[in-house]
């Protein structure tokens, strides 16, 4: 076993990991407080990478371009508060997953005739484009560095939110008594628009920080929303502890699997049978990885306690 | 008669006697069209026992169709290139046993877990498992895995030819049929009583001393297995058949046609993929942009058209 | 009603003359998705096509009809049924993929209808499946691999790293450069490809690295092709493993790696059977033109479209417009009586070109745009390998 290897792709799989988290906490926090299955989050996160795409040839500057991104991001995903999810929240689960169905085909097709269909490499300054030696023969790129530390910032932010600031408290309870926390005079409607604002900034962050590695692209919410659906489920719906461990656990198992999972199936089938089957089964890991968890605890790992 | 048996009664005739009409017309596209709504409507029909009458929203029913269709590639593939001879038949029959009972037994296995869930749980595990057997298929290199499965011949079956697109329709036509009166009878049985029952109020059922949990997987197993027959039809249809089939959005497609027609009811699903299918249909033949008008329909029925078409045609005085 | 139908049959009978003095034309390609991008540079192309033509082949008024396959070969199936069943075309071509030609083929041929791949050439439709009715303006998948695996042994490269998406052409381009590359392969990834196709290359590359290959080669058309070569770059691979290509750099890459200020690929070589650099009158009007209207180099996507355009009149101007004569159509087609973009080339027995391949660089051009420019010629008159595996009937 090549330990180096094993170094290199334990961190690349920390990386995708802490990407899913910042799409799944979003997710999750919707999802948890709002009681809001939000299919489109996906395209939320795409939307994020197309406008700071654009504002990045504007400004010149990637990182400036996230910064004004941001504010953007989360306007849009108020305004899809106001327009979409407020009228389905008294409705069940899937009205929630049939409007937001609706909603991914409009969001994808809306940025297909503002953008075009070719999408964008985006262009990072100098000094996040290189590598940093961490040890001998342990080279990683500077970028992927820099969303761990995103990814690990976020999580952290997230945490002293939830857990320390008013905002939190009144997340808390919100999600387990809306009419305790209309009876405080806080109103719950301006409360609920401000999470879904949030989510939709954590989505946009995650989709800004993988199009300088993959490019901003019309499909990219569809590969990635299915696969935080599944995060959360598995870390326990509106769980944050839960999203952030299950979210590197999932991005471990498919890193690993897809770098070590062709050469585990050369010892019991040819080369060529292997090398195509093994990124399928790879892929194919996660899932049964969750149907084995919901068969043993049909809440998630973390089931929140109060709901 | 009510109002909703006669639109009932109008738009399966409907059915019955437009596609001969656009064959003898020299329109033999649109046969097509009303074969795949067809097919696609008898597995709205089945994903309506659990998802209508029985109150579980599978985000998976798309696995069936494409174990179903695989059914028949697989079986045709080996008659044709050698292989597994245990497996290898060009016969319908053959086929047709295949497709309903590998989907009873996913179905059955997959159940005896995404039951165990509730709520938005139920929604994603059934998900998961269409997700799980859509990469099973990917990886199988010999079908061949993402490019799908391209087949020469089709079912065998007695007195008809599924080569003949008349007679093709009719056997679709027939199967929706008998699987729309199959949804009826379990529904209007005691079994669909408890069914129904269970989906409002499961605890009192429970404590009335009825095992619910046996009864909601006995409808999944149902409605998989009709689902699987759906599949082997659509794979003798499309003489192609890929893991695409399955994916999770042609999952959440089936649903929608479910909700757009109006679920628990005998014609909704019907319906809904006749609109369904006709609206894609005419609108991908405008523009390139087509799903941006057909998102916004999808949204817009979700969000203002309570209980479906049959909602608005049953009205509000008629029950 | 009864006036409805008098005004049916009568438009019916207007319409009718016309019908008969146009040629119909089915074109299949990818218009939504990220992967439109390529279809509508064909579109570009063959729009091109048609106005140098002035909308005319001989003297038949050219009637195109583009249909999408959404990336999908089973929608892209749905539209060949269309355009054959319906639309009742007499050419279907276009095809993008190679899975989707692979689907579709069926559709079109027993209907009788022309089939011409402009793009996709998976190996049986030049073998095993290779059909009377079908032709392609494009290449055998292997063939383009086939030359690089000969340019890297004239390198003297000794050992390689293979990556590809796990699709059809994927496969045939992987056993294309293992057909002729002599050194040793220190490894191999298939990555999963389609509507969810995998994007972020970390974990292939860390291996590729480990593997201390002397190159890497890959396969990654479309928006793929950007995204790894960026990773390769942050990576830091250029300096240890060079990268060889083939259709991953192409004119649509190109101009989003430029505004990307990517220079890794500069100096880059790929193989292929054009360029937009190559001299002859064709070739030069469509460059420039397409230029001109569009501000960007043409992809060979583009090009192969529009010879395939070219191909069509030159069997309808043979003909003399009887396209119901459909051996004398198959003939003219067979013949390759045209001015291709890539110069002159013939047909095999199993209707794919035998023409050269060339080993292409990345350049500046004049005006500092990047681009492909010819710099030796790998392959003369190449006939692919399945051309024996065909029995045509």
């Amino acid at each position: 076993m090549d330990y180096t290897l094993l170094f290199i792709q334990t961190l690349n799989g920390v990386q995708l990991g802490l990407l899913l988290f910042l799409v799944a906490s979003g997710l999750t926090l919707v999802f948890g407080i709002l009681d809001f299955v939000n299919l489109a989050h996906g395209s939320i996160y795409m939307v994020g990478a197309f406008i700071c795409a654009s504002l990045t040839f504007i400004t010149g500057n990637f990182l400036i371009a996230v910064l004004i991104s941001l504010p953007i991001i989360g306007l849009v995903g108020y305004l899809i508060e106001r327009l979409v999810a407020r009228t389905l929240y008294s409705r069940n689960h899937l009205d929630h997953v049939l409007g937001t169905f609706g909603l991914i085909l409009v969001l994808d097709t809306s940025v297909h005739l503002i953008w075009g269909p070719a999408g964008f490499a985006v262009p990072l300054p100098e000094w996040l484009d290189g590598r940093v030696e961490l040890f001998e023969g342990v080279v990683v790129p500077t970028f992927r560095l820099l969303i761990i530390g995103v990814g690990l910032a976020v999580a952290a932010g997230l945490y002293w939110l939830v857990n320390f600031t008013k905002l939190g408290m009144l997340i808390r309870a919100g999600a387990s008594n809306r009419t305790m926390v209309s009876a405080l005079g806080i109103d719950i409607s301006t409360l609920f628009a401000l999470v879904f604002a949030l989510g939709a900034m954590l989505a946009g962050l995650a989709g800004m920080l993988i199009s300088p590695i993959t490019e901003a692209s019309i499909s990219m919410g569809g590969e990635i929303i299915i696969t935080a659906f599944v995060v959360i489920i598995v870390g326990g719906i509106g769980s944050m502890k839960g999203a952030f461990v299950a979210a590197i656990v999932i991005g471990l198992i498919d890193t690993l699997g897809r770098s070590f999972l062709d050469d585990l199936f050369k010892l019991f089938m040819s080369p060529q049978a292997a090398e195509t089957s093994a990124p399928a089964v790879s892929a194919m890991l996660i899932y049964i990885i969750m149907a084995v968890i919901l068969a043993f605890r049909p809440q998630g790992l973390f089931p929140p306690r109060v709901r | 008669m009510k109002r909703t048996t006669w639109v009932t009664v109008f738009v399966m005739l409907a059915l019955a006697i437009l596609p001969p009409v656009f064959l003898w017309t020299g329109n033999a596209f649109y046969v097509d069209l009303a074969t795949r709504l067809v097919i696609l409507a008898i597995a709205a029909v089945s994903l309506n026992l659990i998802l209508g009458f029985g109150g579980m929203v599978s985000f998976g029913h798309a696995a069936y169709i494409g174990i179903g269709a695989y059914a028949v590639g697989i079986p045709v593939y080996y008659e044709t290139y050698g292989g597994i001879d245990a497996l290898a038949s060009y016969g319908g029959a053959f086929h047709i046993l295949l497709a309903v009972g590998v989907s009873a037994l996913f179905a059955l296995l997959t159940g005896v877990i995404c039951l165990r869930t509730k709520g938005v749980y139920f929604i994603m595990i059934t998900m998961a498992f269409g997700q799980m057997i859509y990469y099973l298929f990917i990886s199988m290199e010999e079908f061949g895995g993402d490019d799908g499965l391209v087949i020469d011949i089709r079912s065998e079956l007695p007195l008809v030819s599924l080569d003949n697109p008349l007679q093709l329709y009719a056997i679709a036509y027939i199967a929706l049929v008998i699987a729309m009166l199959m949804v009826r009878t379990i529904v209007n049985s005691r079994f669909g009583m408890v069914l129904q029952g269970a989906r409002g109020n499961d605890e009192r059922l429970v404590t009335l001393g009825y095992n619910t949990y046996l009864y909601r997987l006995t409808a999944y197993v149902i409605s998989g297995a009709m689902c699987g027959f759906a599949g082997a039809l659509l794979g003798n249809f499309t003489t192609f058949i890929s893991p695409d089939m399955m994916g999770w959005s042609r999952s959440g497609e089936l649903m929608f046609m479910v909700i757009l027609g109006g679920s628990a009811t005998t014609l909704g699903p019907v319906l809904g993929s006749a609109v369904f299918i006709l609206m894609e249909e005419v609108l991908s033949s405008i523009t390139i942009y087509w799903h941006l008008p057909f998102g916004l329909m999808l949204m817009g029925i979700v969000l203002f058209v309570r209980g479906g078409l049959m909602g608005l045609i049953k009205g509000k005085g008629d029950k | 009603m009864k006036r409805l139908i008098t005004a049916a049959l009568a438009a019916t009978m207007l319409t009718a003359p016309s019908f008969a003095a146009e040629v119909k034309i089915g074109f299949v390609t990818t218009l939504t998705t990220g992967a439109a991008v390529i279809g509508n540079d064909m579109q570009k192309a063959v729009d091109l096509a048609i106005e140098h033509m002035g909308g005319k082949m001989g003297d038949l008024d050219v009637n195109l009809i583009y249909a999408d396959d959404g990336f999908k070969p089973e929608t892209g199936k749905q539209a060949t049924d269309k355009l054959v069943k319906q639309d009742n075309v007499d050419f279907v071509t276009g095809f993008i993929w190679s899975h989707v030609l692979l689907a579709s083929r069926k559709s079109a041929l027993d209907a009788g209808k022309f089939l011409i791949s402009t793009n996709a050439g998976p190996s049986p439709v030049a073998g095993k499946l290779c059909h009377k009715n079908f032709f392609s303006t494009s290449w055998q998948n292997d063939q383009t691999p086939m030359a690089m695996g000969e340019v890297l042994n004239q390198k003297g490269v000794k050992s390689l790293y293979i990556m590809a998406p796990n699709y059809a052409a994927g496969k045939n381009m992987v056993a294309g450069v293992e057909r002729t590359f002599k050194g040793e392969i220190l490894g191999r990834d298939l990555t999963k490809w389609g509507a969810d196709a995998q994007l972020d290359f970390s974990a292939e590359l860390a291996k590729a690295k480990a593997s201390g290959a002397e190159g890497i080669f890959v396969f990654y058309p479309g928006k793929a092709g950007g995204a790894f070569i960026k990773q390769y770059q942050q990576a830091g691979l250029r300096d240890i493993m060079p990268l060889y290509t083939v259709f991953t750099v192409d004119g649509l890459s190109l101009p989003k790696l430029q505004a990307a200020n990517f220079e890794a690929v500069l100096g880059s070589e790929t193989t292929g059977h054009w360029a937009p650099s190559m001299d002859n009158p064709q070739n030069k009007r469509f460059v420039a033109d397409f230029k001109a209207k569009h501000g960007t180099y043409p992809s060979n996507y583009a090009a192969q479209s529009y010879d395939a355009m070219f191909l069509i009149k030159s069997a309808v101007e043979a003909v003399g417009g009887d396209l119901s004569d459909m051996d004398a159509v198959r003939a003219a087609l067979h013949a390759a009586n045209y001015d291709s973009v890539r110069g002159a080339y013939t047909y095999g027995a199993n209707n794919m070109p035998v023409q050269n391949f060339y080993l292409l660089e990345i350049v500046k051009d004049a005006d500092g745009i990047w681009t492909k420019k010819v710099t030796a010629t790998v392959f003369e008159n190449h006939v692919d390998t399945y051309a024996a595996d065909c029995s045509m009937n």
